[in-house]
């Protein structure tokens, strides 16, 4: 008993880092037909954002709230995330519509980039790149109607990018004079230590659970409920369910579906942030750290079929389970006398790696009976 | 897509062709041995670039994972030239086996004694693996996005299963071959290393003549169907489950040949041959070049190669970003590639841009609008 819940601890724990990272990928390619394969860096953003955060909490004026740094972040995270998510969208991913394959290879340029840009600019002037952009982006929204529809509005739009530039600059300049650490770039590994509240282990039934595996389940039950509740009860919620769809009738409907393009993708790549948070609390991050996972999500995605967030739930618990069942070669713990060629299997695969190659073969087996997912689109299309 | 080829005269043909052959036979003196190493190694490079052509450019199917067929033609080479070279070493076997306390060679190790096996395995292991994980793919119509992303999967299983396996095939540390013998020389040698640029310059053009060969006459027309409306295909009668499986196995085995000759050029073999990154370079060497222009892949293939080594070897780290900007570039900008926008209409619409051609009035639906996305 004591060993299966142990067991369904660790598959869980498994499946939520892959659930809250696969959530944002399946939500895009459930609405835009979409991979992103930059969505690996966009955790890997969160996951410096968490640093970022911990170490600017340290400074003397915030030393005091210094404990609640990991909540901050992970709400920082997502906007850092889904800024950059906004702007891929905006250059580059909105005029690839209709061409996924093309889609992939440029979003694959902008990893690159990223990774890249993570290894030789110091992050306190990445940071003050993001708020630039923040700024840049989101001041023109604010502007009141009148001025918004005035055929001056591009001097309005200009003027605020010179100002959000004047912004990051100084904010740059300001973080990188106050933590040394953040002032040089380099190209190392760093680390996120968890405030002292979240260190140690939890005993429930008798059994140890450590508390950062417990944050990131809970990051993930709330990740999942505001997703849940978002796409279900509000109005951008039903315009981006109606898209997925069918996007030309939503188009004719009056849905503006360009909106809901940059809405959902903010989202999406807002969530990579969420889960780069989760990722920074378990283990070092560096400018590769996305890559780890990215896979994973993709498998998360096949399984569980598009447009479907049960299909995701279902899907990355699954491999969670099975990974934590599969690689730590509890099957021969839980009936130890089995034949001995069994046996033998089984202690074969029962390293990570080779856990990672019998999965992948179980969901290639699985797609023989069921290609399109777990839950697929209801619908009669040639095309799926 | 327009893909109206310039014709040649004959005679322009046949001094090309010469002046080429002349080319690779006296390239060995011309340049260095550090740079005809290099050379020859992209030129092998080229022949899986062909592969993707093949694939990606005239079939519509993106695989990311062309490394596992590189690597394990690049494997099969490597396991024969170290299993000939391994009669000093204890039992007979490989030298690295030691390392491990192995004492009996693994029996898939065994058949790589025969140099005939070996020389069938290089091209046929890849092509019979490729065509086994595109059939069970294709059966099930999974196309598109999914298709890339689980040949992206299989290439991170088939990294796992040969980063992990120390005592079969050394892991991490994968294969040398430089070290080795074959015919009474080591592979490392300058000769043979000469040797090997000459046969990698004939395959490439064995290779390319032979991807002409396939896109020619029917089977490429179904292949270009496919890739510009499946259903049609399907509904025409054809089943393109086994047109795609032919294609993909083919490309495997021709990257099965690519791996192989850049192994014993390169000297090792080992599971970074299977890395995601290397794998999507492929894809930009082709779409850089051209895609669905045969050529195009193979230009793409060398002189993409030898941009990177020329600017990592200058600035180590500008190259993510050009190659990064590259990828966005290539795909927004110029999405036929470079020899793709000079057979088609690039050069006319440049110079008509410029003032220096008059504009020809067409029908607007007749060349508008070739790209529709078919994907809705």
């Amino acid at each position: 008993m004591e060993l299966l819940l142990d067991s369904l601890f660790n598959g869980v724990a498994i499946g939520s880092v892959l659930l809250v990272a696969a959530l944002g990928l399946a939500i895009v390619f459930g609405l835009m037909g979409v991979i992103n394969l930059a969505h690996g860096e966009l955790m890997m953003l969160g996951a410096y954002t968490t640093y970022v955060t911990q170490l600017i909490f340290k400074l003397p004026i915030l030393k005091p709230f210094y404990n609640s740094y990991i909540i901050i972040s992970i709400f920082l995270a997502f906007i850092v995330s889904g800024v950059v998510g906004i702007l891929l969208e905006k250059t580059i991913i909105r005029k690839l519509y209709g061409s996924p394959l093309e889609t992939l290879l440029a979003t694959w340029g902008v990893s690159l980039i990223l990774q890249q840009f993570v290894r030789s600019v110091p992050l306190a002037y990445g940071t003050g790149l993001v708020i630039s952009l923040l700024i840049g982006l989101f001041l023109p929204t604010t502007f009141p109607s009148k001025i918004k529809e005035s055929i001056n509005f591009k001097y309005f739009k200009f003027s605020s990018w010179i100002f959000a530039t004047l912004t990051g600059v100084l904010t740059g300049s300001i973080i990188s004079s106050s933590v040394s650490k953040l002032s040089r770039a380099s190209a190392r590994n760093v680390d996120v230590t968890a405030p002292s509240w979240m260190r140690g282990q939890v005993e429930i039934i008798g059994t140890a659970f450590p508390k950062t595996r417990l944050m990131i389940i809970v990051i993930t039950l709330i990740s999942v409920i505001a997703i849940t509740l978002f796409l279900n009860q509000s109005a951008w919620g039903m315009r981006i369910r109606a898209v997925t769809q069918n996007r030309q009738m939503s188009d004719c409907l009056g849905i503006s579906t360009e909106k809901v393009d940059i809405i959902t993708f903010g989202i999406g790549s807002g969530l990579a942030g969420v889960a780069g948070v989760a990722v920074s609390l378990l283990g070092s991050v560096g400018p590769n750290v996305g890559g780890n996972y990215i896979v994973g999500c993709f498998m998360v995605v096949v399984l569980g079929g598009v447009g479907n967030l049960l299909g995701t739930v279902l899907a990355s618990f699954g491999i969670g389970i099975m990974t934590d069942l599969i690689g730590a070669g509890r099957l021969l713990s839980i009936w130890p006398d089995m034949p001995l060629p069994l046996s033998n299997t089984i202690n074969f695969f029962a390293t990570t790696s080779m856990a990672r190659v019998m999965i992948f073969a179980l969901i290639v087996l699985f797609l023989q009976f069921k290609p399109t997912g777990l839950f697929p689109q209801k619908g009669r299309m040639v095309e799926n | 897509m327009s893909f109206s080829k310039i014709k040649f005269d004959k005679k322009i043909v046949l001094s090309f062709w010469i002046i080429l052959i002349a080319l690779i036979i006296a390239a060995p003196t011309l340049l260095p041995v550090f740079r005809l190493n290099l050379l020859g190694r992209y030129l092998s490079l080229s022949i899986v670039a062909l592969g993707v052509d093949l694939i990606w450019g005239y079939t519509g199917l993106l695989s990311l994972g062309q490394g596992i067929f590189f690597a394990l033609g690049g494997y099969c080479a490597a396991m024969y030239l170290q299993i000939t070279s391994s009669s000093e070493f204890p039992n007979n076997i490989p030298e690295f086996f030691a390392l491990y306390g192995v004492e009996k060679l693994p029996f898939f190790w065994e058949p790589f004694r025969s140099p005939v096996f070996t020389f069938f395995a290089i091209w046929i292991i890849p092509a019979l693996v490729a065509g086994l994980i595109g059939f069970l793919v294709f059966r099930n119509r999974i196309k598109g996005v999914y298709f890339s992303i689980l040949t992206q999967a299989s290439l991170l299983v088939f990294f796992n299963f040969f980063n992990g396996q120390q005592k079969l095939i050394n892991g991490t540390n994968g294969l040398k071959t430089d070290v080795t013998q074959l015919f009474g020389q080591m592979v490392g040698s300058e000769s043979m290393q000469r040797l090997f640029f000459w046969v990698t310059a004939v395959l490439v053009i064995a290779s390319w003549f032979f991807a002409k060969w396939v896109v020619k006459g029917r089977f490429g027309n179904i292949l270009i169907g496919i890739r510009d409306d499946e259903p049609r295909v399907r509904f025409t009668g054809y089943n393109p489950v086994i047109f795609k499986t032919i294609i993909f196995s083919i490309a495997g085995g021709l990257a099965g040949i690519s791996g192989a000759l850049y192994t014993v050029q390169s000297g090792i073999v080992s599971p970074q041959f299977m890395t995601v990154p290397f794998s999507i370079e492929m894809v930009i060497w082709v779409a850089v070049g051209g895609r669905g222009t045969l050529l195009g892949a193979i230009l793409g293939a060398v002189f993409i190669n030898y941009a990177k080594s020329l600017v990592s070897e200058a600035l180590p780290a500008s190259w993510m970003f050009i190659q990064g900007g590259l990828f966005i570039l290539v795909v927004t900008a110029l999405p036929e590639g470079v020899l793709g926008w000079i057979q088609g209409d690039g050069p006319r619409n440049l110079l008509q841009r410029l003032g220096l051609k008059r504009r020809i009035e067409t029908y607007p639906s007749l060349e508008v609008n070739n790209k529709e996305g078919n994907d809705e």
